[in-house]
């Protein structure tokens, strides 16, 4: 069976050069149909639910590619056909695609009104951005619990904050650029808090994890708009960093799930969308587990981004230019 | 009989569906058009709102145009039913931002506002467009805005309006149709009472229809009423002739009688004898007729206001038996009463002593001689039967022979008019009874006479 994985994943090696998968593994099932998911979440974070997916469908195998949220609009322009699932934590891409036409209805899947859109597009978590905070950096110092106090904080000690700090690099990171948008669309202190960060010269990352290793490691004592979630992963890492929610506002995704139109195996495809939303895998005990299901954490604090047709205006193309343009003349000095 | 002509009733109760459905079907294609202009309308309001405000947020820099698309632009249009949401801007004929295809140059800022409902991205889709002229250096830049929804939520609403209009429409039918057969019921039940009390009466029931009926009505009745006062008066007319005539006639007959009689008592050759006796025969039959005709105009007058008094049977019958005894005698026949006590019932004594006498005579005058005519006062049920010892009725005639001037096929030459049981009878009726008749196993005839 590795050979035959092997064989598959050259295969799609030659199909897909310019595919940019970060990895990609085979679940397998007993026997019967392959479903193949694209998704922008870590193979191990992801591994539980799909295993617990397979056990309770036993006869199909889950061919699981993961890619960043932003390459997943390419692979599936590239390549429509080539995946049937489609989960992301960037909801304005996913809605795009369900708005484009590349999503099949799911009129079966019983959910409420706010978390799906177009019985298309299924949010399945309730995941904030938070500021992650190097214990060790601020030792003596009182904890920000809201931007504002960050800003304070920052301006009070510039040097011992410079090249400290981290955020995504919105450019890169489709989850990077949501959370952005939807922050400056919240609040002007995201702005000042730019600011603040671009002259204490932030590093910019790609990914949530590479944040949370540096964090870790000490070489980064902020970083901000990392998915909390992913630092309470290790359990090693949380006795050296701290996760703060903003009480001011915490701008909160939901990681949502489609099935692609041009999918074979919907029945399969429908199963697991299914099974994601019907949060059934949050069920079970597993302490720490990084994903917070959209049932269990209290919507009302937190500023959730609404699966609507507002998300279609920073995918626009001028949008995004005059947004790029702001956001590189707050943070690339 | 003439063919009957279509019910009233029923014609008007499908007039009054055909009405009700009609305006159901009505009702439902307006409420239906005007739900789906309202509709359209507002998918517009909202369509026409968004592309304002991205019109708004265009800008002119350099000749190039900047659009800062406001997150309310699309945000506005989040519907129901997550309808998809498509936008396109052009410069010039150039597309700037937005869907490829979903507008297509030349544009022309003198067409204004635009809604069009056309086919994109595989689903049917509302556009608006605005073209606009934005003042920039030497000669204006031309920026087209289209904004575009899918119409699923408005298909949803329609479709919501449309089972509710129908829902309404099929109550609506349903009540107009019971409407319908309640009002044309009620509107016939007048006539077919009328009907009903007329056809109730009994045959000599002339008196106006005086019942309250409907305005429409009120011309058939007054004609009905004149027609049958008119028709009372000329019956009672005729009556009255009759009896008139009968009583006229009367009188002379029994002064030709006497002098008959005394004629007989002079002549002796036996041809003029014979001569003489068929005359006082034929007198007497003329006679007898006349009597029973006077008989009979008076029990029509006084059936039709029949007075009741309390009245003994058998006293009635004991005196005309009495009476008649010695008529009786002269042919050689037998009166016998057979009766117990006073036998009283509500009656008028003149028409029963009437009928019995009638009955009375028939038997004297169908009995062979030395026979014996029993006249027996029963009580219960309450009558009165006369029997002879005749040839009985014809069998075969029984029932006609209470009519008019009708006589059995044996009354050979025996003196009658034929209206002694219609005098009878029209007593037995005008009491509520009937008259029975009967012949007898031993020979012999009987007649009753039921109150």
């Amino acid at each position: 069976m590795r050979n035959f994985v092997s064989v598959i994943l050259c295969l799609w090696a030659g199909v897909l050069v310019a595919a940019e998968l970060e990895d990609r593994q085979m679940f397998h099932g007993e026997d019967g149909v392959t479903l193949r998911v694209l998704s922008s979440t870590d193979t191990d974070i992801f591994a539980p639910i799909l295993e617990g997916f397979i056990a309770r469908n036993p006869s199909v195998s889950v061919d699981y590619a993961v890619a960043g949220s932003a390459d997943i609009v390419t692979l599936i322009a590239e390549c429509g056909d080539c995946f049937d699932v489609v989960i992301s934590s960037a909801m304005d891409l996913q809605l795009k695609l369900a708005n484009d036409g590349l999503a099949r209805r799911l009129p079966g899947l019983a959910q409420q009104g706010g978390s799906q859109w177009r019985q298309s597009v299924f949010g399945f978590t309730l995941e904030p951005a938070t500021v992650v905070l190097n214990r060790a950096a601020f030792k003596g110092r009182p904890l920000p619990s809201t931007r504002q106090e960050l800003i304070e904080a920052l301006r009070a000690n510039p040097e011992h904050f410079r090249g400290r700090l981290g955020t995504y690099d919105v450019r890169l990171s489709g989850l990077g650029y949501l959370f952005a948008t939807q922050d400056a669309r919240a609040s002007e202190t995201f702005w000042r808090l730019m600011e603040v960060f671009g002259n204490l010269d932030a590093q910019l990352y790609c990914c949530s994890g590479d944040m949370i290793d540096d964090l870790a490691s000490g070489e980064l004592f902020v970083a901000y708009n990392v998915l909390g979630s992913y630092a309470s992963t290790r359990p090693e890492t949380l006795d050296t960093v701290t996760i703060i929610t903003p009480e001011d506002f915490a701008t909160t995704m939901m990681r949502t799930a489609l099935v692609l139109d041009s999918t074979d195996v919907g029945g399969a495809a429908e199963a697991m969308v299914s099974y994601l939303t019907s949060g059934a895998w949050a069920a079970q005990d597993r302490p720490g587990f990084p994903l917070p299901s959209i049932g269990d954490a209290d919507a009302q604090v937190l500023n959730v981004v609404s699966l609507d047709p507002g998300l279609l205006v920073y995918l626009d193309r001028l949008k995004r230019e005059l947004f790029l343009e702001a956001w590189s003349s707050a943070l690339l000095r | 009989m003439r063919r009957s002509a279509t019910s009233l009733r029923r014609r008007l109760t499908w007039t009054l569906i055909g009405g009700a459905t009609l305006l159901a079907v009505l009702f439902f294609l307006v409420v239906r058009t005007y739900a789906q202009q309202i509709a359209q309308q507002s998918q517009d309001r909202i369509l026409e709102a968004s592309l304002t405000s991205l019109m708004d947020a265009a800008v002119v820099r350099d000749g190039e145009i900047e659009v800062d698309v406001p997150y309310a632009a699309f945000a506005m249009l989040d519907t129901a039913a997550d309808d998809r949401v498509f936008y396109a801007v052009h410069q010039g004929d150039a597309l700037l931002t937005g869907y490829d295809g979903l507008a297509e140059g030349p544009f022309d800022p003198a067409v204004g506002l635009d809604f069009q409902t056309q086919a994109f991205g595989g689903a049917e889709v509302r556009r608006a467009t605005l073209t606009r002229a934005l003042p920039a250096g030497p000669a204006p830049v031309l920026l087209t805005v289209s904004v575009a929804q899918t119409r699923d939520s408005l298909a949803g609403t329609l479709w919501a309006i449309s089972v509710n209009a129908a829902l309404f429409g099929g109550a609506f039918f349903v009540l107009a149709s019971g409407m319908a057969l309640w009002t044309s019921r009620s509107t016939v039940r007048p006539l077919s009472q009328m009907a009903e009390a007329v056809a109730r009466r009994g045959p000599r029931d002339l008196r106006p229809v005086v019942r309250p009926v409907p305005t429409e009505l009120s011309p058939l009745v007054t004609s009905l009423n004149s027609l049958m006062t008119r028709l009372s008066a000329s019956l009672t007319q005729s009556e009255t002739f009759i009896a008139e005539a009968a009583h006229r006639v009367r009188t002379p007959l029994a002064t030709v009688r006497t002098h008959a009689e005394a004629t007989l008592m002079r002549v002796d050759k036996d041809e003029n004898r014979a001569a003489l006796r068929s005359m006082i025969r034929a007198i007497d039959e003329s006679s007898r007729a006349a009597g029973q005709l006077l008989d009979h105009a008076m029990v029509t007058f006084r059936g039709d206001q029949l007075e009741r008094r309390q009245i003994d049977l058998v006293g009635i019958c004991r005196e005309l038996v009495d009476r008649l005894t010695p008529v009786a005698e002269m042919k050689d026949l037998e009166l016998v009463l057979i009766a117990e006590g006073p036998v009283e019932v509500q009656g008028d004594p003149i028409l029963i002593q009437n009928a019995v006498r009638n009955l009375i005579d028939n038997a004297l005058k169908y009995s062979p001689p030395e026979g014996v005519v029993r006249i027996e006062v029963q009580r219960d049920p309450v009558a009165i039967v006369v029997c002879d010892e005749g040839g009985g009725f014809p069998a075969e005639q029984m029932a006609e022979l209470s009519q008019r001037f009708q006589r059995g096929a044996n009354a050979g030459d025996t003196v009658g008019s034929g209206l002694g049981l219609t005098i009878a009878q029209d007593v037995a009726e005008a009491h509520g009874g009937r008259l029975g008749l009967a012949n007898l196993d031993e020979g012999g005839a009987c007649a009753t006479l039921y109150l």
